[in-house]
């Protein structure tokens, strides 16, 4: 399991934009650097990221070779009602890892 | 000839004592970094530095080695106990009659108390329990002792300091005492004061040591880089964190 950073309030309004942020530590080797034998290094980034409130969708977002480790990826939605929000990162081996946090909506 | 010779030294000596850094104009690197780089150190959620921090809290109540004993079972809480250590570090070590780096200090207790293998230099998980150690120490200012026992280290450090090296003749102090602020190809120079360590380098994409970063300049001015935990760079070290004395620990610092 990958160490994992997420942000947003516990509790918000009903109606209200919230501010969500991630970060998720990842090596994002982008498969064009050579290791120190001259062979390349193969390509492993987190390819797509998604996440769902209650179930539905909000966010997704795919990555590509030039984004950096560790990736970082901040965005808002709007607090509908309470329940969970779900943050899942996919990378090239197929692997999926989710994190789940509640949120609070008065 | 002897007053010519007499007024030369002492217009040299004049020269470097002026190039030193006065206390009111010390900044850390944290001032010469862009605005968006400060706002990832400010940030903790967006910090990628506390990812190690984070691996370094799981690692630090972790048991290990041939005395299945974890640093928590002797340390307890490090929010107390490992409150401002970091600040202090390097420090004199009366058994190996020499100073230690925070680094050397945990694969030193790894192997005293826990019996356990010492970890590798800039591994992941060093990087990560240094990080979290020093994390501990972050606001408190930097009280590194350079007494007695340790002023020969530091004498040698300070020499180090000043003295030019490699193929482009450059010492530490031309670029960080008398031309910081200034320009090399597009980064800034900063003065070189060590509050972040281990700071998460932007260059690196991961947390990195002050002596992997002493490395890196010394490869840049084209001079042979010492090895992990040689004498000099410990030396070196210990001569910085004196030089940055009273400034606050920031680690884990984001820098470019």
């Amino acid at each position: 399991m990958a160490r994992v950073l997420i942000n947003l309030p516990s509790r918000a309004k009903r109606g209200e934009v919230i501010e969500i942020k991630t970060l998720i530590a990842h090596p994002m080797e982008t498969g064009y650097r050579l290791g120190p034998t001259g062979v390349v290094i193969p390509r492993d980034i987190i390819n797509r990221f998604v996440c769902t409130y209650n179930g539905e969708e909000v966010f997704r977002a795919e990555l590509f070779p030039a984004i950096a480790a560790n990736p970082f990826i901040a965005f808002s939605t709007v607090a509908t009602e309470s329940g969970e929000l779900a943050f899942s990162w996919t990378d090239d081996h197929g692997q999926t890892q989710t994190e789940v946090r509640q949120i609070t909506v008065e | 000839m002897r007053v010519l010779v007499l007024a030369v030294v002492t217009a040299t000596v004049v020269a470097a004592a002026a190039a030193e850094i006065t206390p009111g104009d010390r900044r850390s690197g944290y001032d010469f970094s862009g605005p968006e780089t400060r706002a990832m150190q400010d940030d903790d959620t967006a910090n990628p530095g506390m990812l190690g921090v984070l691996q370094g809290e799981t690692l630090w109540a972790r048991k290990a080695g041939a005395a299945d004993r974890s640093c928590a079972d002797c340390h307890g809480d490090p929010r107390t106990s490992m409150k401002g250590v970091a600040a202090r570090y390097p420090a004199f070590d009366p058994a190996l009659a020499r100073p230690l780096d925070l680094e050397e200090r945990i694969n030193r207790c790894r192997s005293e108390h826990q019996g356990a293998e010492p970890l590798a230099w800039e591994s992941e998980d060093l990087l990560a329990l240094t990080a979290f150690i020093a994390h501990q120490s972050r606001g408190l200012p930097i009280t590194v002792q350079t007494d007695a026992e340790l002023r020969p280290f530091f004498d040698l450090g300070g020499e180090l300091f000043h003295r030019r090296q490699g193929q482009l003749n450059l010492s530490c102090s031309q670029c960080h005492d008398d031309n910081w602020g200034k320009r090399l190809a597009g980064a800034v120079i900063p003065q070189g004061h060590p509050t972040g360590y281990p700071v998460y380098r932007l260059e690196w994409q991961s947390l990195g040591s002050l002596q992997r970063r002493l490395r890196n300049c010394m490869i840049g001015v084209r001079a042979e880089p010492y090895e992990y935990g040689a004498p000099e760079a410990v030396a070196l070290e210990l001569y910085l964190m004196e030089r940055t004395h009273g400034m606050p620990i920031e680690t884990p610092a984001v820098r470019p």
